[in-house]
């Protein structure tokens, strides 16, 4: 499995899949197919194919762990990559067909409704993710300042979930699915913090006498 | 002026074959796709408002054309019909067209109780013949902030209200849909308290043109549009509208009504359409009709206020929403 995955090649079907439901929306909106209401429609698959994507993105460091695959870092991201195209694609549809280009009518949204404030703050942290997601910036930035910068991916992902389940009007059911798979990779990561913590403190207990390395501090 | 004559559109003539066309159109497309199942859900939910399997509905003739229809363009008995809310048959706005194909909606009965003189039940067919039905062409503006335009057909609901003799005490008429856990079982995961119930003041349910409306596009009301009878209320949002209607109650309290219990403080009982009163998690100055890309402005009473403006005569409809 680990070699099919590192074939190179991959990444193009993996590519062309990743963009598939973007293809299928403008298919559909030329053929009359999005419902009667389109621009919701898209409004709406753009914006489930966000957290899609950030979830997918966020599962692969368990599952390169727990399916020994380390080989999936190399689409991570992609996946990444892919959910802030989509999310370009849900905020060019509301802007332009909700908004109209109206900036100062965005502004009052954003300031006034709840959901769309904590949506767009979810966006706007996948800027600098985007923008910082080559490896020369991985370098520029050094390792440690770059994982820290793409924690915010959490957030964006938190975010995601909350706007949301604060837009639908009763039924909770897709918030809620999307917010147990976050939240269980989320705790995922927590788990294995603590279990490092723990881990550390054990070693530190028996090394008690040492003098402080730079790798325990930077645990601290 | 252009108003549709009611036999110019028959859902023979439109929606099956349409259904047929879109699905071969979308087959040819999937096979082109290739691989597509992979990208889940959001192939599928595609083509599923197409595939509706809405019961037969009986054509309506010798309906009298109304003063009350706007000479607005109609929206498609397709659109229409395959996007809206029925939260009984699901909260996706493509689930009612879908869901609601074996609702049986005969035999039917409404009974009106309450503050009358002569309180009974009507049958569908006492309904169909109380008054001469007319097509009423009328912007329906929902809450979500979209819209159509709707040959409604029917009659003034005051008709009614007439025959039954409301006493002195009544003061406010209380709706209720039917509602059955067997044939709705997607109505318990919406997340609101069933049966559907909701209600007007006196006045507002005397307006002419409150309809009680038993048809659209010339024939009977689809299953997902709120077969057999429903209430249609243009200033009002959709959802004081309400669907297949079993029981109608005069009272001399507000009655209270399902989406205020839901969220008081987003849904009052009035609901009029009010571009001034947003949402609390939306705006409600534009609306996006059917069919349109870009939102137009909402109109105060969805631009009923000629008419109905005197009932609210000095309330404060920022508080009273």
């Amino acid at each position: 499995m680990n070699s099919i995955l590192s074939n190179k090649w991959l990444k193009v079907p993996v590519f062309l899949l990743c963009l598939l439901p973007a293809g299928l929306l403008v298919w559909g909106f030329f053929h009359d197919e999005l419902t009667s209401n389109p621009v919701e429609y898209i409004t709406h698959t753009t914006g489930d194919w966000i957290i899609r994507f950030l979830i997918l993105t966020l599962a692969i460091t368990p599952a390169r762990k727990l399916f020994k695959l380390p080989v999936l870092i190399r689409y991570r991201r992609m996946l990444g990559l892919f959910a802030f195209f989509y999310g370009c694609a849900h905020f060019t549809t509301y802007i332009w067909l909700d908004k109209s280009f109206d900036f100062h009518e965005m502004l009052v949204d954003v300031a006034k409704r709840k959901f769309i404030t904590v949506g767009f703050t979810g966006f706007l942290l996948m800027v600098p993710l985007a923008i910082t997601s080559t490896p020369g910036w991985i370098r520029r930035m050094g390792g440690k300042n770059w994982l820290l910068l793409h924690r915010a991916i959490y957030i964006s992902a938190i975010a995601g979930v909350i706007h949301y389940a604060w837009l639908v009007k009763s039924d909770e059911r897709k918030p809620i699915q999307y917010g147990v798979l976050v939240g269980l990779l989320l705790l995922w990561r927590l788990g294995v913090w603590l279990a490092r913590r723990k881990r550390r403190a054990a070693g530190s207990v028996a090394a008690r006498s040492e003098p402080v390395t730079v790798e325990t501090a930077e645990t601290a | 002026m252009l108003i549709k004559r009611p036999t110019d559109l028959k859902h023979s003539d439109i929606t099956p074959k349409e259904v047929y066309l879109n699905r071969r159109k979308f087959l040819a497309g999937a096979a082109v796709a290739g691989g597509a199942m992979l990208a889940g859900r959001g192939l599928w939910d595609l083509i599923s408002p197409r595939l509706s399997a809405s019961a037969a509905t009986t054509q309506l003739t010798g309906l009298a054309k109304s003063p009350f229809s706007t000479t607005e363009k109609q929206n498609t008995f397709n659109q229409v019909t395959t996007y809206n809310n029925f939260y009984e048959f699901g909260s996706d706005k493509g689930d009612p067209s879908k869901n609601a194909g074996n609702f049986r909606t005969s035999p039917w009965n409404v009974s009106v109780e309450g503050e009358v003189a002569k309180p009974r039940t009507f049958t569908m067919d006492e309904l169909m013949k109380l008054a001469p039905l007319e097509e009423r062409i009328y912007r329906h503006r929902c809450v979500e902030a979209w819209s159509i335009v709707v040959p409604w057909i029917g009659y003034s609901f005051n008709n009614l209200v007439k025959l039954v003799q409301p006493t002195p005490k009544a003061k406010y008429v209380a709706f209720e849909t039917f509602y059955d856990p067997k044939q709705m079982p997607w109505g318990k995961w919406t997340g609101i308290q069933l049966p559907y119930v909701e209600g007007l003041r006196l006045d507002e349910a005397m307006h002419p043109l409150t309809l009680l409306c038993v048809g659209m596009y010339g024939q009977t009301l689809p299953n997902q549009d709120g077969a057999p009878v429903r209430m249609v209320i243009p200033w009002k949002y959709g959802f004081k509208s309400i669907k297949s209607l079993v029981k109608i109650r005069f009272v001399k309290n507000e009655p209270p009504t399902t989406w205020n219990i839901f969220a008081p403080d987003e849904y009052g009982f009035y609901s009029n359409v009010n571009p001034k009163r947003d949402h609390p998690r939306w705006s409600q100055a534009r609306e996006r009709r059917l069919g349109e890309l870009l939102m137009r402005p909402t109109l105060m009473f969805n631009g009923y206020g000629d008419q109905v403006a005197s009932l609210y005569q000095g309330m404060d409809l920022i508080k009273n929403y």
